[in-house]
């Protein structure tokens, strides 16, 4: 796995309180790890902050799972 | 009855303590408060649940208690434990919506407001929380209550200042009387014992300053070297249920509220007036509302802050009791739990339902020379056994409002 997915997984720990085994890339923040609306807007702030990115409106509201974040952040990243 | 405060977590606990004469008062630990002329205040121990002192993951799951300001925190514990003693878990929707939720605060949550403040000084402002605003607010605290266990009735919330304990037990007995809920969970939450809520009461004055090496003789009202009150914070909540509702069900009833009182001073924002008619016609309209005299009081818990205005409530008690001041009580449990702003209210108007139940006046702690005479009993120093059917509780607070209620033996 890589840092950047390392990353994302202990902050959707830290966040949302749920246990490591859990949060796999296919994970929803909302159907599998029992984000609500507001949970996903700080997942994203934290998000931007640990990785320095920013992560427009119309973009982290695709971003349902686990997977999307590791994507976007990777993308963001290489670009 | 659920309560959480300055001498420790759950009703029996606290109770027990305050009639052993125990002081819940200390050197300020929630942050460094050598900068400031008060030093000392009555904050929540910390320690496991089994000797009476707060885990807060045991009442809030870990990851939702950084959604939630502290005041949230004390109402949820003090709330969690009246529900349970109550045994009222409803199951219907038609039961959830006869039962509701006004607890109140008097400033709600001062520490969330000033980090948010901070984030937003530092240019910092879209990286705020979007649990900022539902952290502060007042009224989440029934907003979170009655999403923890379905409550679908009234949901309410009181602001006013010291007086908002009072007022919400007050106001959601009327609700229930009014027909809006058979049940209600009412009471009050605080937490502002942080730099912003101690440095605020400093610069108006209003709190003791004097005592900073001695923190447990703070708190000391009525006697002639007190210099201001101690902040304390916790919260207090009672589950309100109309009679014939509890009787029905089998629920264990402490006491009735049976009287409530209103006035506002028109006079200062801060200070009580001379004679303190604004307290005198609370108490008198509470007494009327519960249609009993003077003469069945047999314990006031007061106000009493330690500040010059507990003369003033002590000149307007003996004024309406008149004779039957003699054999009166009247004590301020301030004295041992410093002053806990909105949630005083409520765990005062606890207090005195347990001196009914038990027959016992709780101790004014401290009150060693009376800065006034006076012919009622204080209480000093120590709990007294004492025939108490009928109790009647103040709160006054900043703007001039005042509340009272009466609760008497079922």
């Amino acid at each position: 796995m890589s840092e950047i997915a390392d990353k994302v997984k202990k902050i959707v720990v830290e966040h949302l309180g749920v246990e490591e085994s859990k949060v796999t890339p296919e994970a929803s923040f909302i159907d599998d790890l029992g984000a609500d609306s507001l949970d996903t807007v700080e997942l994203v702030m934290a998000f931007e902050e640990a990785f320095n990115v920013e992560i427009p409106e119309d973009a982290a509201e695709k971003i349902a799972t686990v997977k999307d974040a590791i994507d976007y952040i990777e993308k963001q990243k290489a670009a | 009855m659920g309560m959480v405060g300055p001498l420790g977590l759950g009703v029996e606990n606290v109770w027990s303590r305050l009639i052993a004469g125990e002081s819940g008062i200390g050197r300020i630990t929630h942050f460094d408060p050598s900068d400031l002329p008060a030093q000392v205040a009555g904050q929540v121990p910390e320690g496991p649940t089994s000797e009476g002192k707060l885990t807060l993951s045991d009442w809030v799951p870990t990851k939702d208690q950084r959604k939630m300001d502290r005041f949230i925190h004390m109402g949820l514990v003090a709330a969690t434990e009246a529900v349970e003693d109550s045994g009222w878990k409803p199951q219907t929707e038609e039961d959830k919506c006869a039962t509701g939720v006004m607890i109140g605060s008097g400033i709600g949550g001062l520490q969330t407001i000033y980090d948010a403040s901070i984030t937003v000084h530092e240019g910092r402002a879209k990286r705020l929380s979007p649990f900022f605003i539902p952290s502060a607010l007042i009224n989440l605290v029934s907003g979170h209550v009655s999403i923890k266990y379905g409550f679908q009735g009234p949901n309410h919330s009181v602001v006013t200042a010291c007086a908002t304990g009072v007022h919400a037990i007050g106001d959601a007995a009327r609700l229930i009387m009014f027909g809006d809920a058979d049940v209600m969970v009412a009471g009050g939450a605080e937490a502002t014992v942080c730099s912003l809520g101690i440095a605020g009461f400093c610069s108006a004055r209003a709190l003791s300053t004097g005592f900073n090496e001695t923190p447990q003789k703070a708190s000391r009202p009525w006697d002639k070297d007190r210099d201001g009150f101690v902040m304390g914070e916790g919260a207090g909540v009672v589950v309100l249920e109309e009679y014939e509702h509890a009787k029905a069900r089998g629920a264990k009833i402490y006491a009735e509220i049976v009287g409530y009182g209103m006035s506002g001073d028109a006079y200062h924002i801060t200070a009580p007036a001379e004679g303190h008619y604004g307290a005198y016609r609370a108490m008198r309209s509470a007494l009327k509302s519960a249609g009993v005299t003077p003469a069945d009081i047999g314990y006031v818990n007061a106000h009493g802050t330690s500040t010059m205005a507990d003369d003033l409530e002590l000149e307007a008690v003996e004024r309406l009791f008149g004779d039957d001041a003699r054999t009166l009580a009247m004590s301020s449990t301030k004295s041992s739990t410093g002053h806990l702003l909105g949630a005083a209210g409520a765990i005062e108007a606890i207090f005195c339902m347990l001196a009914i139940r038990d027959n016992v006046a709780p101790p004014t702690l401290n009150l060693d020379n009376p800065s006034r005479e006076s012919v009622i009993d204080r209480v000093a120093h120590t709990a007294q056994q004492r025939q108490i059917n009928v109790a009647l509780s103040n709160s006054f607070g900043f703007g001039g409002t005042n509340a009272s209620l009466v609760v008497r033996r079922v």
